[in-house]
């Protein structure tokens, strides 16, 4: 048994729009990027985790609500960025398996040495952030976009379900050149099943306040959402 | 016989037994909801006046009163809203939802109601019930002891059944269609000629009172049916028949009564083998067995009982609880979903989405999947939906039960429900550390009782003195209800429900919690923190002072959670510990309704630091806002509290879901509802409310409910109109816990 623990900042025990079905989604600690429009702030402090859990622990967390999961329902891994604790993740997911359970990572890509633990996912949620070297660096805080087209390739290369997941903010990526530029981008994956837009809000603006942070975006409006589903009309 | 042609089957042919007609004859339907077809013209009219009536009857309180005549059988005229275009005939009185007055269980109410709408009762009327005869209301102050008129007084116990009808009385209205009156008679007369080998006790006695009302109360339903120009003497022929024959029973029902939730049963797949029928032969198309239904549903829909301003602050809204079980599973695993199961619900689109009739779909997981997803898309779309655990019921009650009022299940008609509203633990809880004192009235209820002078509370003591005191409360419960069901039975039987009951049927006695989440949380804080009383200058407790956190109920924490566990294992130990009037079996609810508002107004602050006055949260729900893990996590915790042998009249919960957190897209909802029904239940959990709306809906219709005319929403146990609610009562469904995604 593996004595190494999993940091968390929360568990939502009723995911429904984080990957298929009912899914219970564990919000881990700690992310590389620091993105402008990140609604989860306080996960970004990979030290400022509110509480450990065994990967035996999770597991028993998870059995509480099999039950609900139904055909298409499990066990989402989200953040914070899920890959930074690569140890942990590999053997949580790998006892997830073990015990019947659909696993899901939401993840930016931003890592390396993760085959193994795609091994043992069955969806793949991928916050993609822009596919522009120059968008990528201006959205996640100067980072390089290289990585995670690494990982876009290494799911197509595993032929992993991939869900493509964007977030539209207005005056940023809200016309209709960048959605087509993305649909194109998005081409050659073929094990990409489907891509959400997610329109922008400023629901978090207390929670940078609390933190001391500066809010990035605080002259933007909250995206329309209508307008967004205007937008996803247009990668069919 | 002619009737019956077709029909197969030999056991239900020999004697009175409708389980046995259905299981041989219902055509099972797995389809989707494709086939179901618009309302009719003629609908669209009847519908039309009475949605204008209904809009009349709001400005006004009521649309009209009859003072001239009281509540029976048969005491009115024919009535019709349209009669060229009505289907299905058949009023209380003789105009549509002009109301009677129901004196018998009580005349306080009925002229507390005529004078808060302005009416006066005709003298000569009023003179035989204050003159020369008694009322329910009358007997059971007679008889009531000083510990019960104190409970009441307090509200410690409160909704009593003492001055109106008790309701929860299901009638198994099918008898009529499938035999016919004159049968039905002649059954009874049977059983009162068999009762005389009996040894003729006050039991027996009374038994053979009571079946010889009943056989008058079947002559009156035929004599009111003719009336109509029906002669309802022999079976239905067909499916126009069949829903009229039973619509006339249950009509009796509610002319003679004026429960508090006066349910029709399981009626869908009974008619629908009617309509198959029909169907079959090509006497009906699609489009009429719909206008059958919806002329059905229309009356259901203006059923109306005179009620007072201060029962409409207890069950806000105006309800009936007409409550229709629909869907559930035989004993050998078949679903008993038909096509009539999807018209039904159909009449939420058709006639536009309402409160009444309670539709109540019995789950199992392993019902149609496209019955499931229909069921999850009208919840969705329409929020008047409830879901009950068929998996959990149907070991206890057969495959041929339905509930009554919000969550109580019985075999219909052979088992009936003695109602005994609720008593409020947490107020118990709160007697426990004050000594028998009422915090808010600063008088002594309980006797015999020494306050708890410890400076922190001391769990363990607490809970041997709360112990003692649920032991004192217990009896005094169970003491009033005894006397209120022994003079209803006295001063306002039933006959006519009654009748269309095998005869001497199982009796179930129904106590109620109200308070759980609070007594249990104030229980866990003592447990797990550090409760510090602040005293008046009387010495009673005001305030609690709270250092440190402890768990709370609606987290799937176990250690309080299993508080909830053993105080309603303890509670219905101690109901069983006395015996019950006509034999009857203890059953017991968590369940509030509205009253959780009134509830929370009559109690102080308690030690999980809810201040007084504040609502409690509804049912078996946990207190607002305290579920903080997730939905699954509260939902989980409301599954423990154990229904078999325990909580076997209901646990009522009531969830409210933002369409946004249910799915991005409207079928990621309906296959998430679904999924969310399947886990809850496989839980072993027993009832669920569905809302799913944004609390922005609720602010906006709460400032302009002209915007919002159909606005319906769940509450506990029933849907209402968002409009009849008070104010106050509006407030607190908007302060509920919304689960809803960031």
């Amino acid at each position: 048994m593996s004595t190494c623990k999993g940091k968390f900042n929360s568990i939502e025990t009723m995911g429904l729009v984080d990957g298929p079905g009912i899914r219970i989604v564990f919000f881990m600690q700690g992310c590389p990027l620091r993105c402008i429009f990140c609604h989860n702030p306080e996960t970004w402090d990979k030290n400022a985790y509110t509480f450990e859990l065994t990967k035996e622990e999770v597991l028993a967390k998870i059995q509480r609500y099999q039950n609900y999961f139904g055909k298409d329902g499990g066990v989402t891994f989200s953040g914070g960025e899920p890959l930074l604790q690569k140890e942990f993740l590999k053997e949580v997911l790998k006892l997830c398996k073990e015990n019947n359970i659909n696993t899901c990572i939401d993840t930016c890509g931003y890592a390396t040495d993760y085959e193994e633990i795609l091994k043992y996912t069955d969806i793949v949620l991928m916050d993609i952030k822009a596919y522009t070297k120059e968008d990528y660096q201006k959205i996640t805080g100067n980072h390089n976009i290289d990585l995670s087209i690494k990982f876009l390739d290494t799911c197509l290369k595993l032929n992993k379900r991939v869900w493509i997941r964007q977030v539209i903010v207005p005056g940023i990526n809200d016309n209709k050149e960048y959605i087509l530029g993305l649909k194109e981008f998005l081409k050659p994956y073929s094990n990409i099943e489907k891509t959400e837009l997610l329109p922008y809000h400023n629901l978090s603006i207390s929670k940078y306040q609390k933190l001391n942070i500066p809010y990035p975006l605080k002259d933007t409006p909250n995206m329309d959402i209508n307008k967004c589903k205007d937008l996803e009309k247009l990668l069919k | 016989m002619q009737e019956w042609k077709n029909f197969k089957g030999e056991k239900w042919k020999n004697n009175i037994d409708v389980k046995d007609f259905i299981l041989n004859n219902y055509t099972l339907y797995t389809g989707d909801e494709s086939f179901l077809e618009d309302s009719t013209d003629k609908t669209k009219n009847v519908w039309h006046i009475c949605e204008k009536l209904k809009q009349e009857e709001l400005k006004k309180g009521v649309l009209d009163i009859d003072v001239d005549h009281v509540s029976g059988i048969n005491n009115f005229d024919p009535g019709y809203i349209d009669k060229e275009n009505e289907v299905i005939v058949g009023l209380q009185t003789d105009a549509p939802m002009k109301r009677m007055i129901n004196p018998y269980g009580g005349i306080r109410m009925v002229r507390s109601s005529l004078e808060a709408y302005g009416y006066t009762w005709n003298k000569e009327v009023e003179k035989h019930f204050t003159t020369y005869r008694k009322t329910h209301n009358d007997g059971v102050f007679d008889a009531y002891t000083t510990d019960i008129k104190l409970a009441r007084h307090a509200g410690l116990l409160t909704g009593l059944p003492d001055a109106y009808g008790r309701g929860r009385i299901i009638g198994d209205y099918r008898r009529i269609a499938l035999y016919g009156i004159d049968y039905l008679i002649e059954k009874k007369e049977q059983d009162k000629i068999d009762n005389e080998k009996e040894i003729l006790d006050e039991y027996n006695i009374r038994l053979r009172e009571e079946i010889s009302m009943q056989i008058k109360a079947l002559k009156e339903i035929k004599a009111m049916a003719q009336s109509y120009g029906f002669d309802i003497s022999k079976p239905a022929k067909n499916a126009k028949e069949a829903v009229q024959w039973l619509y006339f029973g249950y009509l009796a029902a509610i002319k003679e009564n004026n429960g508090a939730a006066m349910s029709l049963g399981r009626t869908s797949t009974f008619l629908d083998i009617y309509i198959e029928r029909d169907l079959q032969e090509g006497l009906i198309t699609e489009t009429e067995a719909q206008e059958l239904i919806d002329q059905f549903i229309i009356k259901l829909r203006i059923a109306e009982h005179l009620r007072t301003p201060e029962y409409n602050e207890l069950f806000a809204g105006d309800p009936t609880w007409v409550t229709e079980s629909i869907g559930g599973m035989t004993e050998n695993g078949q679903p008993l979903v038909t096509k009539n199961s999807f018209r039904y619900l159909h009449t939420l689109t058709n006639l536009g989405p309402a409160p009444e009739p309670n539709m109540t779909v019995l789950w199992s997981p392993d019902l149609p999947e496209n019955f499931k997803k229909y069921c999850a898309k009208m919840s969705i779309e329409t929020d008047a939906i409830q879901y009950e655990n068929d998996e959990l019921m149907r070991p206890i009650h057969g495959c041929d039960y339905a509930i009554a009022c919000c969550v109580s299940a019985m075999t219909v008609g052979k088992q009936m429900q003695f109602f005994g509203a609720r008593c409020n633990l947490a107020k118990a809880l709160l007697y426990t550390i004050n000594g028998g004192i009422d915090e808010k009235k600063e008088e002594l209820i309980v006797k015999d009782f020494k306050p708890l002078t410890d400076e922190v509370l001391d769990y363990d003591k607490v809970i041997k003195q709360y112990d003692k005191m649920l032991d004192q409360v217990a009896k005094t419960y169970v003491d009033a209800m005894n006397i209120i069901h022994y003079m209803h039975d006295k001063y306002a039987y039933e006959a006519g429900q009654m009748a269309l009951h095998d005869t001497d049927p199982e009796k179930l006695m129904a106590f109620g919690i109200a308070g759980l989440s609070v007594a249990v949380d104030s229980l866990s804080a003592i447990k797990y923190a550090k409760v510090s009383p602040i005293r008046n200058e009387k010495g009673i407790a005001i305030d609690f002072k709270i250092e440190g956190d402890f768990p709370k109920y609606g987290n799937d924490d176990d250690r309080v959670d299993q508080i909830a566990v053993d105080l309603v294992n303890k509670f219905i130990t101690k109901l069983r510990s006395h015996p019950l009037y006509k034999k009857a079996i203890h059953t017991l609810s968590i369940l509030t309704i509205t009253s959780n508002v009134v509830y929370g107004k009559k109690t102080g602050t308690t030690p999980d630091g809810r201040i007084g006055g504040t609502p409690f949260a509804p049912g078996a729900n946990p207190m607002h806002g305290r579920d903080t893990s997730g939905a699954l996590a509260s939902l989980n915790s409301v599954a423990k509290i154990p229904y078999t042998n325990t909580c076997e009249d209901g646990i009522s919960n009531t969830f409210s879901i933002t369409p946004n957190a249910l799915g991005h897209t409207k079928d990621e909802q309906i296959n998430n509802l679904v999924s969310l029904l399947d886990g809850y239940f496989k839980q072993k959990a027993h009832h669920l409310n569905v809302n799913v709306l944004n609390r922005e809906l609720l602010e906006d219709a709460k400032e302009h409910p002209e915007k919002y005319p159909t606005l319906t929403i769940r509450v506990s146990g029933y849907a209402v109109l968002f409009n009849r609610l008070s104010k106050e009562q509006q407030e607190e469904v908007i302060a509920r816990t919304f689960h809803e995604h960031m």
